[in-house]
């Protein structure tokens, strides 16, 4: 090995750049870390900052489409707009979710059931809510069926606009997520 | 195959009326198809007939409706879509029931027919004897009032949201933080009688024995 001899080189700065997608900011992050890492073969940092990175770079999502908007929730997960990128993947299962996106119109006969579900994903957990249906009720919001926007029933961290909502509208509804996580990341939620 | 002719139509409605005599209270074409008003009495009567009739073989059962006249002695009415394959054409038969009254089941002539029956039950209260699963389909669990019906407010009596207490989902009446606003641009206060989109076919020829053709006949009589 080639490197024994040299400085040990964890990240390879061409890789570096190519991995993360890249903002100037970012580069410069991710060049400062490379730098502290070959040099003196550790980092320094904070404990939040480490968990905050770790969350949101694997927010497992779970999956509540309830109307239109969960089409645009698929195409958002799929290769054109590939949400995994941002470690943002779908989980099936509440238990191993940490983000749930209400997808459409909340009736009240799903509301007890959207609450269940939100109830099992376990903590720290956040809520996106997609839509106008989802949001306040939308077209529906005078019906007799239709919960007039779902933070009567979850805590919603993000309300994302639409009708539907495009895929590059729930992705950046997703990096806000990620954004409010690293801003008031704590280990208490 | 090409879509039978109002003259088709018309002739298959013929031979309708003369098998079946008293249980049909009216045949015609409108639209291009072939209507049709049963006695709700004789309805598994009629459709046996058009389904096996080798005239008919209306084979295909489409689907069933309520529709809600409240201005009507009979208030409800249940349609019946069915198409034959075999003319490529579609009829529509109609059964007027008042409030309170119920209508045979027809799951014994076209099994399909048993979700539609809750459905119609569901949101108008049609109830439908012989059923054998009669409940509520589409509506929440413990829902009360019928809500197609035309005196049902469309904002519903009760609303749902969770309380942070009891941790489960509650029931609660309406409280609306804004009142319902009414954009109706085409108002007939405001102007001649607009026909509102949707509802050109609303005022068409009446087929002969629903409630509202006769009703024009006594007031011309």
């Amino acid at each position: 090995m080639q490197n024994k001899q040299d400085k040990p080189i964890l990240i390879r700065p061409g890789e570096a750049e190519t991995l993360v997608s890249a903002t100037a900011a970012h580069r410069a992050s991710i060049a400062a870390l490379n730098e502290e890492l070959s040099n003196r073969g550790f980092i320094t940092t904070s404990v939040d900052s480490v968990i905050t990175w770790a969350r949101t770079g694997s927010l497992m999502w779970m999956t509540f489409g309830l109307a239109c908007c969960a089409v645009e929730m698929m195409q958002a997960a799929m290769p054109r707009y590939d949400m995994e990128r941002f470690g943002f993947a779908p989980r099936a299962s509440p238990r191993q979710s940490d983000v749930i996106i209400v997808a459409g119109t909340l009736t009240n006969k799903m509301a007890p059931a959207i609450r269940k579900v939100y109830d099992q994903m376990p903590d720290p957990k956040w809520v996106i809510s997609m839509g106008s249906c989802a949001n306040g009720g939308g077209y529906y919001h005078y019906s007799y069926s239709v919960v007039r926007g779902c933070d009567r029933v979850l805590p919603v961290d993000i309300y994302v606009p639409g009708c539907p909502p495009s895929a590059e509208a729930l992705m950046y509804g997703i990096l806000l997520l990620q954004r409010k996580i690293r801003r008031t990341g704590t280990l208490e939620r | 195959m090409a879509v039978a002719t109002e003259q088709e139509l018309a002739e298959i409605g013929e031979h309708v009326a003369d098998a079946l005599g008293d249980a049909v209270r009216g045949v015609c074409v409108v639209h291009g198809q072939l209507q049709m008003v049963a006695r709700k009495e004789s309805i598994r009567e009629v459709l046996h007939f058009l389904r096996d009739d080798p005239r008919c073989r209306f084979v295909a059962f489409t689907d069933i409706c309520g529709v809600d006249w409240p201005e009507r002695e009979e208030r409800f009415e249940v349609v019946y879509h069915l198409l034959s394959p075999y003319l490529n054409a579609r009829v529509r038969v109609k059964v007027p029931v008042a409030e309170g009254e119920a209508v045979p089941s027809v799951i014994e002539v076209f099994p399909g027919a048993e979700w539609y029956e809750r459905e119609v039950w569901d949101m108008y209260g049609v109830y439908f004897t012989d059923h054998p699963d009669l409940r509520r389909i589409l509506t929440d669990y413990g829902f009360s009032g019928h809500p197609l019906r035309k005196d049902f407010p469309v904002t519903g009596f009760v609303e749902v949201r969770y309380d942070e207490d009891l941790k489960r989902v509650i029931y609660e009446p309406v409280n609306l933080q804004q009142a319902w606003r009414e954009f109706d641009f085409l108002s007939p206060w405001k102007g001649e009688p607009a026909v509102l989109p949707g509802d050109e076919k609303a005022g068409a020829a009446p087929c002969p024995g629903n409630g509202e053709a006769e009703k024009d006949e006594e007031a011309g009589a």
